[in-house]
C-alpha cells in the first residue's frame, strides 16, 4: 500500500476485479480436472450443456438457483451489518422445521395458497429465533458471533436428527423423515414458466418459491438501500465507532440484521420441503448455506449481483450432476472445490489483482491524459 | 472390579477419540496466539488424513504418509498465510474456503486415484502407526488397579498418542519459555508493538501459521494411519471444529486445551458407551445430546456463564505497517 493507486471506476471495481477473480478460479478448478485425468474444456462444455441444454436441464439449474439467491441473501445481509453469519446452514435446517409443522398441521384442511403464507412464516420466524441467540450473545454477552453460529450449525444437526428419528417420524417407518404432506402442503411448479419460452419439462422440482427468492431480492435492496433501517445496518458495518456516535443502537442493529439474516435463511427450506420432498427429511439443505457465503463473496452482497451468482451456481450443481454421467471420475464434489475456490479468489484474496490493475489503470489514465495534452499543445 | 475394569475402557478409548482434537488445537493455538483466526483446522487435518492414507497406501510406509501429510497441510497453511497475512483478506473467509477445497478435493482425488468411492486403499499394519506396548506392560497386567491401568490405559497406544500429550508441554515450554514464544504471544496481543522493537510481523506469524499446519497434518495423519486404516471420505466430521471449540474452551492455553480436549473425548466416548443404556435418575439421554454437549459447552462458556473467554486481541485483524 506504499504507492499511491489510482481511484478505479465503478466498472472496474465491480465488473472487472471480480470477473479476475472468478477467471483464476476457474483455471485452478481446471487444473484439478486436469489432475484427475480430464479434459477441463471438455468438463466445462458438458457442465454448460447439462445446466442450460434442455428445458429440464434449465428448470434444475434454476431449483437450485432458489435456495442459493435465499442463502446468499441471508449472508449478504449480515455482511453489511458487518457480521459473518456462517450459520446459514443451520438456520436453513432448522427453518425446515417450521416449514414442515406448518405442513403437518394445515396440510390436509387449507389449499397450498393458504399454507404457503404460513409455512413462510414459520421458516421464517423459527431461522430469525435460531439467528436471535448468536446475535444476542454477540451483542451483549461479547462473545464471537463466528464461532456461535458455527456452533450453531452442529447444535441445530443434532437437534433435527433427534427429531426426525423421534417425534416426527410417522410409527410405521423406518427412515428418518416425516410423513408426505398432503396437496395442501405442496407448491405448485413453475414448470409452465419454462414451457412459455418454448422450453419443454416433463417433470422438475423447479417451484413456487423461485418468485418468492427473487421478491426476497427485491426487498433486501428496498431495506439495505432505500430504508431508514438499511441506512443504519450500512453504517453498523461500515464503522461501528461512527455508528455509536451517531446514535444507533448497537444492540438493537445486530439483533435485528441477524435477524433478518436467519430469516432470509431458514425461508430456503421451503424450496426442497415444501416445493420438491414434500416432506422433512434428514439434511435437507446439502451445504446450501454454505454456498451463501459464496454466492455474497461473489455478488458483491447486492442483490443485483446475488441473483446471477446464485444462478451461475445453480448451473454448477445441475451442471456437475450431468458431468458426473459423463466423466465418473468427477463427482459432483468438484462443485465443492469450485466453491471453495471462488470464496477463496472473491473474498480471501479479493485484493491480490486490484494492485495490478490499479497500476494499469493508473498508467492508462497518465498516457491518455499525455495525449491530449499534447494534442492541445498542438492546436 | 468390573465397574473399574469399564472405566478403564471407557477412559482408554476417550485417549484414543481425543487425540486427533488435541493435535488439532495445539495446532490452532499457535496460529490463533499470533492473531491469525484459523477455521480451516477442519479442512486441513482433512487434506492431511487423505495424504497420509493415500501415500502411505502407494509407499507401504506410516512415515512416508505423515510426511505427506505434514506437506499438504502445510501448504494449506501457507495459502491461508497468504491470503490472511500477505494479502490482508478476511481470516474467517479464508478458512472457509480452505474447508471447502479439502473437502472436495481430497473426494474427487481419492475417487480418481484409487476407485474406491472415495476412500483410499486399506492400509496393512506395516504402514500404520501401530499400538506400541510400553515396558512390562505384559508383565503387570495382571496385578489389580494399578497394573491394568498401567496396561490398558497407558500402555498400547500409537507413537502419534505419545507425541500429542508430549506436544503440550513442548508447547507450554515453546509458549512461556521461549523468545519466539514470548513474540508470538505478543504479535497476537500488539502487533505495533513487536514492530516498533523492529521484529517482523510477517514472518512471525507466517511461522506460527506454518506450526499450525505441520501439527494438523499429525492430527490428520492419526486419524488415517492410527484410529483407522486408511482414508475415508469426511473422515474428520466436525472435528476440527470441535478443536476450536476446545480452544475457546481452553482459553488459548495448552494444558488447559489437553483437558478440554480430553472433556470432549470422553463425552464422545461415553455417547458410544451409553448407546442405547438408560442411565440412573435422568432415564434414557438421545445420543444426540452427547453429540451436542461440546458445542453447547462452548456457547455457554462464550456467554460468559463459565469463566470468561478473552481471545488474543489483535486475532482477525490484518496489520497493517504504513497508511
Amino acid at each position: 500500500m506504499s504507492t499511491p493507486y489510482a481511484k478505479l471506476p465503478a466498472w472496474a471495481d465491480y465488473g472487472l476485479i471480480p470477473f479476475f477473480n472468478l477467471v483464476v478460479a476457474f483455471v485452478v478448478a481446471g487444473l484439478v480436472v486436469l489432475l484427475v485425468g480430464e479434459n477441463p474444456f471438455r468438463a466445462a462444455a458438458i457442465m454448460v450443456e447439462g445446466a442450460f441444454g434442455s428445458g429440464r436441464n434449465i428448470a434444475y439449474t434454476l431449483f437450485y438457483s432458489t435456495s442459493f439467491i435465499f442463502t446468499g441473501l441471508a449472508v449478504a445481509v449480515a455482511f453489511h451489518g458487518g457480521l459473518f453469519n456462517i450459520g446459514g446452514e443451520g438456520q436453513a435446517y432448522i427453518g425446515g422445521l417450521g416449514v414442515a409443522l406448518v405442513c403437518l398441521s394445515f396440510d390436509s384442511i387449507l389449499p397450498w395458497w393458504l399454507t404457503f403464507p404460513l409455512a413462510v412464516l414459520g421458516a421464517a420466524g423459527i431461522g430469525a429465533a435460531w439467528a436471535f441467540i448468536p446475535a444476542y450473545l454477540q451483542a451483549r454477552r461479547g462473545s464471537h458471533i463466528v464461532i456461535t453460529t458455527i456452533m450453531f450449525n452442529f447444535i441445530a444437526a443434532s437437534l433435527m436428527v433427534y427429531l426426525l428419528v423421534g417425534a416426527l417420524k410417522p410409527l410405521s417407518s423406518m427412515a428418518p423423515q416425516t410423513r408426505t404432506f398432503a396437496p395442501g402442503g405442496q407448491l405448485p411448479k413453475l414448470n409452465w414458466l419454462i414451457e412459455l419460452f418454448g422450453g419443454t419439462v416433463r417433470s422438475s422440482p423447479f417451484n413456487l418459491s423461485f418468485l418468492l427468492a427473487l421478491f426476497c431480492a427485491f426487498l433486501v435492496w428496498l431495506l439495505i438501500w432505500r430504508t431508514r433501517l438499511g441506512y443504519e445496518i450500512r453504517t453498523q458495518g461500515f464503522s461501528a465507532k461512527a455508528a455509536r456516535y451517531a446514535g444507533i443502537g448497537e444492540t438493537r442493529i445486530v439483533l435485528v440484521t441477524m435477524m433478518v439474516s436467519g430469516a432470509l435463511a431458514g425461508m430456503m427450506a421451503l424450496n426442497p420441503v415444501m416445493g420438491d420432498q414434500g416432506r422433512l427429511q434428514l439434511d435437507f439443505v446439502a451445504g446450501a448455506g454454505f454456498v451463501g457465503i459464496a454466492v455474497a463473496l461473489m455478488g458483491r452482497s447486492h442483490p443485483a449481483g446475488i441473483v446471477p451468482a446464485a444462478i451461475l451456481f445453480g448451473m454448477l450443481y445441475q451442471g456437475g450432476a450431468e458431468l458426473a454421467f459423463e466423466m465418473p471420475n468427477i463427482s459432483r464434489d468438484m462443485i465443492v472445490i469450485i466453491q471453495g475456490l471462488v470464496i477463496l479468489f472473491a473474498g480471501a484474496l479479493e485484493n491480490m489483482f486490484r494492485p495490478s490493475i490499479q497500476t494499469l489503470f493508473a498508467s492508462l489514465g497518465a498516457q491518455s491524459s499525455g495525449v491530449s495534452a499534447s494534442s492541445s499543445e498542438r492546436a | 472390579m468390573e465397574s473399574f475394569n469399564t472405566l478403564i475402557v471407557v477412559l482408554d478409548s476417550t485417549v484414543r477419540l481425543s487425540i486427533p482434537l488435541l493435535l488439532a488445537c495445539l495446532a490452532g493455538l499457535y496460529s490463533e496466539r499470533a492473531g491469525v483466526f484459523d477455521i480451516g483446522l477442519e479442512g486441513k487435518m482433512l487434506a492431511g488424513a487423505f495424504a497420509a492414507g493415500a501415500a502411505a497406501a502407494v509407499y507401504g510406509s506410516a512415515w512416508a504418509g505423515l510426511g505427506a501429510a505434514i506437506l499438504v497441510s502445510g501448504f494449506l497453511a501457507l495459502v491461508h498465510g497468504f491470503a490472511s497475512i500477505t494479502h490482508r483478506g478476511n481470516q474467517i473467509v479464508s478458512g472457509v474456503a480452505i474447508n471447502f477445497i479439502a473437502a472436495g478435493s481430497t473426494i474427487i482425488l481419492g475417487q480418481a486415484w484409487f476407485s474406491q468411492g472415495g476412500r483410499t486403499p486399506s492400509l496393512d499394519a506395516e504402514s500404520r502407526f501401530g499400538a506400541i506396548t510400553l515396558p512390562f506392560a505384559e508383565a503387570v497386567q495382571d496385578i489389580p488397579v494399578i497394573g491394568y491401568t498401567y496396561y490398558e490405559l497407558i500402555s498400547g497406544h500409537s507413537a502419534l498418542t505419545y507425541f500429542a500429550f508430549a506436544m503440550v508441554f513442548v508447547t507450554w515450554w515453546v509458549l512461556f519459555r521461549t523468545r519466539f514464544g514470548l513474540r508470538m504471544r505478543a504479535v497476537g496481543e500488539n502487533p505495533a508493538a513487536v514492530d516498533t522493537a523492529g521484529i517482523s510481523v510477517p514472518w512471525l506469524r507466517y511461522r506460527a501459521v506454518l506450526i499450525t499446519g505441520v501439527l494438523c497434518g499429525f492430527a490428520g495423519s492419526y486419524l488415517a494411519l492410527a484410529q483407522n486404516a486408511g482414508f475415508v471420505k469426511d473422515m474428520t466430521a466436525g472435528k476440527g471444529y470441535i478443536a476450536l471449540a476446545a480452544l475457546i474452551f481452553a482459553k488459548w492455553r495448552p494444558v488447559p486445551a489437553m483437558f478440554a480436549c480430553l472433556l470432549f473425548g470422553f463425552l464422545d466416548a461415553l455417547a458410544i458407551r451409553l448407546q442405547g443404556t438408560p442411565l440412573p435418575v435422568v432415564g434414557r439421554v438421545p445420543a444426540q445430546l452427547f453429540q451436542a454437549l461440546p458445542y453447547i459447552l462452548t456457547v455457554i462458556l462464550l456467554a460468559g456463564f463459565i469463566g470468561k473467554a478473552i481471545p488474543p486481541r489483535a486475532g482477525g485483524i490484518p496489520y497493517v505497517k504504513e497508511r
